[in-house]
C-alpha cells in the first residue's frame, strides 16, 4: 500500500505500475479462481488413482450422468432451430420494437435460475399449477420428472444461440442472399447454401456455449428434479448430493468430471474464436 | 398493397399474424411456450395473491434478512469486482507479463465451470481446514465456509468475468494519445487516471458491475454449497424460495419469485440502458 501512495506521488508511473498491477491482478485471480479450481483436482486424487476411479462404479452416478446426456440431447438441438430461427428472423431486419424483441430473448440470463425452475412448477405442478388440471387429465408427468427438468434446461440456455448468430448476421448483410434468390434459388436452398455456412462458426460458438450450460445447470433443474436419486438426478444435483452425505470423494469425482467438461468447453471456445480471428484476416483476400 | 383489391383475387383470408415466414412462426411458438407460458404462469398466481397479501409476505422479517444478503452482499460484491476488474482488464490490456494468456483464460473459467463444481470447489477451499480457509482461520480467526463472508466469496468468484469482459474492449480502443496529451500538458499521473481515462471507462464499468450484481443476485448452485443457508445469518433469497416451495408454501415461494422477477426486470433495463451510454462515449470521444 505504502509503495503504491509512493508511485502515485513519484510521478514514474510506468516502471512500478507495470509490476504492481499484473501482481494484484493475478494475486486475486489465483485466490477468486485459479486455487478453487485446483482444489477440485487435487481433492478427486486424494487418496490416490483407484479411489477416484472406483467412484466411477456407483450406479446413481452413471443414472446421474445418463440423465444429464438425454437433457442435453434435447436441449442443444431445439435450441439450436429456435436460435437459427430467430437470427434469420431478426437479423439484418428493421421493426419497431427489435431492441425489445432482442432483450426479451436475452431474459433467461437476467432471471435467476430458481425462479426459472419456480415459474415452471407453477405452470405445470398437477396441485398448484396453471395447468395442473390439463396435466393431471392427460396423465403427463411433469414435475418431478424429465420433460420438466430438460424444459428448465431449455429456457435457460435458448439465448445462446442467438445471441451468437444475430450480430454476424448483421454484419454480413443481404447481398448473397438476393444474388441466390435472383438466380432461382427457394428460401429453404438458400438458407442451407448460403446463410448457414456463412454462420458456420458462430454456430459452433453458440452450440459449445448451450452444450456447456446445459450440461451444467443446477438451479433451475434442481428446483424441477424433486433430486430423487437414481431417477431425476442430474450431475450437478448429484455433485451436491454426495457433499451434503459427507461422500467427499463421490462428489470430487463427480465434480472433476463436470469440470473437465467445463474445461474442454473453454478450450473449443478459444479454438473457435482463434479461427474466427484467422477468418477475418484472411477474408478481404477471397 | 392497395386495400381495395378485389377478393377474389385474394387468396383465402388468413389474419395477420399467421402470415409470418417460418423463421417467424417458430421463433414466437417457441418464446410462447418456453418464456411467455412460464412468465405468465407465475404472474398470474403472483396477482391472484392480492396486494395486501403480496406486500406481507414480501416483507416477512425472514424474506427481508434473505434480501439483505442477496441484494446487499452481492453488491457489495459486484463493487469489488468493478475495482479488481479494472486492476486486471488494464493488466491484460495495457502490461506484458509471463502468464498473461492464462490470466486471461481463467478470466473465463466461472463461465464455464458449472456452478455446482464452483461450489464445491469454493467450500472446501475456504473451509477451516482447507487451503485458504486454514490461514485464514489460524491468523486472523475468520471463518469464511459455511457464513456469510463464503456467500460474498462465490458472489464475487461468478461475477469478475462481467467487468473483465466489459472494460478490456474500451480500453484497448482508447488512445493513448489521450494521456500522452494530459502528461505534456502537465497533469500528473494520477490526474490523468482519474479526469481522463476513468470516466471514459465509466460507463463499461458500470455496465460491468450492474451485470455481475444481477448474476451474483440471482447466483444459486455455487452459494448454495458454501451458505450454511441458516435464515438470518447466510441465507439467499433464491434458497428460501426453494424452502418455501419444499414447505408447499406456494404463496410465498410464488410472492419472493415475483420479486426477483421484478429486480431482474429493472436490472435488464439498466444494463441496456449503461450500454447506450457507452456506445454514445464511444460515438463522441471527449
Amino acid at each position: 500500500m505504502r509503495s503504491l501512495l509512493r508511485f502515485l506521488r513519484s510521478g514514474k508511473i510506468r516502471p512500478s505500475a507495470s509490476v504492481l498491477i499484473p501482481l494484484i491482478a493475478g494475486l486475486y485471480v489465483a485466490v477468486i479462481i485459479l486455487l478453487p479450481a485446483l482444489e477440485v483436482v487435487s481433492g478427486a486424487f486424494a487418496k490416490g488413482l483407484q479411489p477416484f476411479l472406483d467412484n466411477f462404479e456407483s450406479e446413481e452416478l452413471h443414472s446421474a450422468v445418463r440423465m444429464t446426456l438425454m437433457m442435453t440431447a434435447i436441449a442443444v438441438p431445439a435450441n439450436t432451430i429456435f436460435g437459427l430461427s430467430a437470427a434469420t428472423a431478426i437479423a439484418r431486419r428493421q421493426f419497431p420494437g427489435k431492441a425489445f424483441l432482442l432483450s426479451v430473448i436475452d431474459l433467461p440470463f437476467s432471471i435467476s435460475p430458481v425462479v426459472v425452475g419456480l415459474m415452471l412448477v407453477l405452470l405445470y405442478s398437477p396441485t398448484n399449477g396453471l395447468l395442473g388440471g390439463i396435466v393431471t387429465s392427460l396423465g403427463w408427468k411433469i414435475i418431478f420428472s424429465w420433460p420438466g427438468m430438460t424444459l428448465a434446461t431449455i429456457i435457460v440456455t435458448f439465448p445462446f444461440m442467438a445471441r451468437e448468430v444475430i450480430p454476424l448476421l448483421e454484419e454480413e448483410g443481404w447481398d448473397q442472399e438476393e444474388a441466390a434468390r435472383t438466380l432461382g434459388a427457394s428460401s429453404w436452398q438458400v438458407f442451407w447454401k448460403v446463410t448457414l455456412p456463412s454462420v458456420r462458426w458462430a454456430v459452433l460458438y453458440g452450440l459449445i456455449l448451450t452444450t456447456a450450460r446445459a450440461l451444467g445447470e443446477f438451479g433451475a433443474v434442481a428446483v424441477v428434479s424433486g433430486n430423487i436419486a437414481g431417477q431425476t438426478q442430474t450431475l450437478p444435483l448429484f455433485v451436491e448430493d454426495a457433499y451434503k452425505q459427507y461422500d467427499t470423494e463421490l462428489a470430487y469425482g463427480a465434480a472433476l468430471v463436470l469440470g473437465g467438461v467445463g474445461l474442454v468447453s473453454l478450450l473449443l471456445k478459444l479454438l473457435v474464436e482463434q479461427v474466427i480471428g484467422g477468418n477475418k484476416e484472411t477474408e478481404p483476400m477471397n | 398493397m392497395a386495400p381495395a383489391s378485389p377478393a377474389r383475387l385474394r387468396r383465402p383470408a388468413l389474419p395477420s399474424w399467421l402470415q409470418l415466414s417460418w423463421s417467424w412462426r417458430i421463433t414466437w411458438l417457441y418464446l410462447a411456450l418456453v418464456l411467455f407460458l412460464p412468465l405468465g404462469a407465475m404472474t398470474l398466481k403472483a396477482a391472484a395473491v392480492g396486494p395486501v397479501q403480496f406486500w406481507q409476505l414480501a416483507t416477512t422479517a425472514e424474506a427481508l434478512a434473505t434480501y439483505r444478503i442477496s441484494f446487499g452482499l452481492a453488491l457489495v460484491a459486484a463493487l469489488v469486482n468493478g475495482v479488481f476488474g479494472v486492476v486486471i482488464a488494464w493488466a491484460l490490456v495495457r502490461c506484458s507479463f509471463f502468464g498473461r494468456r492464462l490470466l486471461d483464460s481463467l478470466i473465463d473459467l466461472p463461465f464455464a465451470l458449472p456452478t455446482a463444481v464452483a461450489g464445491l470447489a469454493l467450500a472446501s477451499i475456504y473451509s477451516s481446514n482447507g487451503w485458504l480457509g486454514a490461514p485464514l482461520d489460524a491468523l486472523f480467526g475468520l471463518k469464511v465456509s459455511f457464513t456469510w463472508l463464503g456467500v460474498g466469496i462465490a458472489m464475487m468468484f461468478i461475477s469478475l468475468p462481467f467487468v473483465v469482459r466489459s472494460v478490456e474492449p474500451v480500453l484497448e480502443a482508447l488512445e493513448r494519445e489521450q494521456e500522452e496529451a494530459a502528461w505534456c500538458l502537465g497533469a500528473s499521473p494520477r490526474q490523468t487516471l482519474l479526469k481522463v481515462v476513468l470516466p471514459q471507462l465509466m460507463p463499461a464499468i458500470l455496465a460491468g458491475v450492474a451485470q455481475g450484481y444481477s448474476r451474483a443476485v440471482g447466483e444459486y448452485g455455487s452459494v448454495v454449497m458454501i451458505s450454511s443457508n441458516v435464515p438470518f445469518r447466510d441465507l439467499i433469497t433464491p434458497t428460501l424460495i426453494i424452502q418455501k416451495l419444499e414447505e408447499y408454501d406456494f404463496s410465498s415461494a410464488t410472492v419472493i419469485g415475483m420479486v426477483m422477477l421484478m429486480f431482474s426486470l429493472v436490472s435488464l433495463l439498466v444494463i441496456n440502458g449503461l450500454q447506450v451510454w457507452g456506445r454514445h462515449w464511444e460515438g463522441n470521444p471527449v
